[in-house]
């Protein structure tokens, strides 16, 4: 399979008044058609930041490292995400080739505007087609995505749908413009559990059927082991491990990976004590230096931990790891 | 059950009128004859999806809302109370025996007031301390039990991580020396990281303190690590109720057996091994006839369609099963 999106060493900052935020710190990674990446981190580790990026879709006061650089390989060109400006542009990132959808769908559709307005909008935008027909085409996803009455639905507001039917509608809506790649920011987490069952088993058959690739950004770990191919562990903005799904769910290398794990209340072992990750995220004005994991990690082996950066050493050929626990740069 | 029982709920039920005008009058039943009983000191669990009205039954506990049918009595030993009934000096006497903490810590504190501030406002409006000194002084005993600091107490909220305002929250609950607490999905907004050191805390405090926990949350595997007993809601009715390990292991109710099921396995191996339940959970406004969870339910008969089951006991430890066919189905496990 060839590579759908490549992200080189992709460095953010942030300028506020109380001067320059590293969200995300020289953070790599590539993803193939067809495949599930999951991102996973906690509140503050740049996940969203990360994926938005692929989107060219932060905020102006985003400052992109010089040598972050990001490309989309799509059938007939590749395209430099970064360096779009225009809007015209940026269509292509924006709705065409990447799509998106959000955790909270009621806070994603405008909400005087009926449902089907807004997803016909879309197609006319960047396919190109008549009103009619982005109706048509409307409706059929509607109905694909298992909405019953996709007619009457589609003349309906945000509101009159419940959590549910409102996610499904959000991914019909991203998936209409048949993305090659679709961005999914937490989209389950403000559902209930059968609810994100469906929703899950939803996204499964739509990769299958549309073969496109998805970026996942959940803090569940159940929900990555679920859908992902391979996984992506985000702390303090430095990608910290990343492998196959069942690498680094069975065997993590991080330490910052294992204490997740085990942070995990288990049904299996209802008796097991929950074991917490101690300390707090360090606000990002208070960035650890060194590793940034330093400040609560269990496994700390002397001063390099608290100075140097790690590098990335290679498990194997899929499966890597920041950690000074591992030497730099050999692989196994 | 064994123990004293410090809250035991007979038919309760909540009502909300929705709609004006005489003709349009709807009564909108959120918790629909309840009745569950729950032990001193013990760690209880309420689960269920949206809807299911587990944080209404914990309001109505609290007396937060409007009892409207049945009855629910408290007796800690040192009082007793109808809290159907409870009005005036009683009810201020109930506000400091039971106390909330909510799920959100961001919006829970002001942003104005420092942490010394807002654990001791319960203190103040109840007149439960005679000085400053006094209230000082419980202010600073019940934060060192929430792993707060001196330091921390002259700072604003907004200084703070979503872990430590969260043990600000539960301070603030606690300083009245309450006897009973609901806790409403207080960790669901925090990181796992943070969320298993929360839990912690929780029991730590319940243990000390001999507190009884009301604990409503839709995570189940929080629920299966932290209390001893756990009841199931749907749609206002209590389907189905037990010990922690009994009901984890051996669920009688099909809808908790689907609630179980949906449960990201950890286990990537595991894929599409769920039992999947179809259908959302029909409006409060508009119920089924008979039992509730007949038209998500994959073994609803004619049966469930017309009358609805009534919670039964399924064993002499404490397990009760509100479902017509739960001997047949579920009766060997």
């Amino acid at each position: 399979m060839s590579s759908l999106i490549d992200v080189e060493n992709l460095t953010l900052q942030f300028r506020t008044d109380e001067g320059l935020i590293t969200a995300v710190n020289n953070v790599s990674f590539s993803l193939k058609k067809g495949e599930v990446m999951g991102l996973v981190g906690e509140s503050g580790s740049g996940k969203s930041v990360t994926a938005k990026s692929l989107m060219h879709l932060n905020p102006r006061n985003a400052v992109y490292g010089p040598e972050s650089k990001i490309t989309l390989h799509l059938d007939d060109r590749e395209v430099d995400v970064l360096s779009l400006q225009k809007p015209s542009e940026l269509q292509v990132v924006r709705g065409g080739a990447i799509s998106m959808i959000f955790q909270e769908p009621m806070a994603s559709f405008a909400p005087a505007i009926t449902i089907g307005k807004q997803m016909a909008e879309q197609l006319m935008l960047h396919g190109n087609m008549s009103k009619a027909r982005a109706r048509e085409i409307s409706v059929e996803m509607l109905d694909r995505v298992g909405i019953s009455d996709a007619h009457k639905r589609f003349d309906q507001y945000a509101f009159e749908l419940s959590g549910g039917m409102r996610q499904r509608a959000m991914i019909a809506m991203a998936l209409s413009t048949q993305p090659r790649l679709l961005i999914a920011d937490e989209p389950t987490t403000a559902l209930d559990v059968t609810i994100q069952a469906q929703v899950l088993d939803l996204m499964k058959d739509l990769v299958d059927e549309f073969h496109m690739g998805i970026v996942f950004i959940t803090h569940d770990l159940g929900v990555v082991a679920q859908t992902a191919d391979k996984v992506s562990v985000m702390y303090l903005g430095e990608l910290v491990e990343e492998g196959p799904v069942r690498e680094v769910i069975r065997t993590p290398a991080h330490p910052y990976t294992q204490g997740l794990l085990a942070a995990l209340p288990k049904l299996d072992d209802l008796g097991a004590p929950l074991t917490p990750v101690p300390g707090d995220i360090p606000s990002p004005l208070e960035r650890p230096s060194g590793c940034v994991f330093h400040t609560r990690c269990a496994r700390v082996i002397g001063e390099r931990c608290w100075t140097d950066l790690p590098g990335r050493y290679d498990l194997d050929a899929s499966h890597s790891v920041s950690c000074h626990l591992y030497p730099e740069g050999e692989g196994a | 059950m064994s123990g004293d029982i410090l809250i035991r709920a007979d038919q309760l039920s909540v009502g909300f009128q929705i709609g004006k005008g005489l003709f349009n009058k709807q009564i909108l039943k959120a918790v629909d004859g309840v009745s569950v009983e729950i032990e001193k000191g013990s760690f209880f669990g309420l689960v269920g999806e949206s809807g299911s009205g587990k944080t209404t039954l914990g309001r109505a506990f609290l007396k937060a809302v409007p009892i409207t049918g049945g009855h629910a009595r408290y007796d800690d030993g040192e009082v007793q109370y109808d809290l159907a009934e409870l009005a005036g000096p009683q009810l201020k006497d109930y506000r400091k025996r039971a106390q909330l903490i909510f799920q959100d810590p961001y919006a829970a504190l002001s942003p104005r007031m420092t942490v010394r501030d807002i654990i001791a406002e319960p203190l103040e409006v109840m007149g439960l301390t005679g000085s400053r000194a006094e209230t000082d002084e419980r202010v600073r005993e019940i934060a060192a039990r929430c792993r707060l600091n001196l330091e921390h107490l002259r700072r604003f909220p907004h200084a703070f991580s979503g872990g430590q305002r969260q043990r600000i929250s539960i301070a603030r609950a606690l300083v009245s020396d309450p006897k009973f607490v609901v806790a409403d999905e207080s960790v669901a907004a925090l990181d796992v990281s943070i969320q298993a050191d929360v839990l912690n805390l929780l029991k730590e405090l319940q243990r000390d303190l001999g507190l009884t926990f009301m604990f409503i949350s839709h995570d189940l595997s929080v629920v299966a690590h932290t209390c001893d007993h756990v009841a199931v809601m749907y749609l206002g009715r209590l389907v189905e109720t037990a010990p922690t390990r009994t009901l984890f292991h051996a669920p009688k109710h099909p809808y908790t057996k689907a609630l179980f099921s949906a449960i990201p396995s950890l286990d990537p191996d595991d894929r599409g091994k769920a039992q999947k339940l179809e259908g959302e959970i029909p409006s409060p406004t508009n119920q089924p006839a008979g039992c509730k969870f007949h038209t998500r339910c994959p073994y609803a008969v004619d049966r469930c369609k017309a009358e609805e089951p009534v919670l039964e006991h399924a064993d002499a430890q404490g397990h009760d099963v509100a479902c017509h066919r739960w001997r047949e189905l579920f009766g060997a496990d």
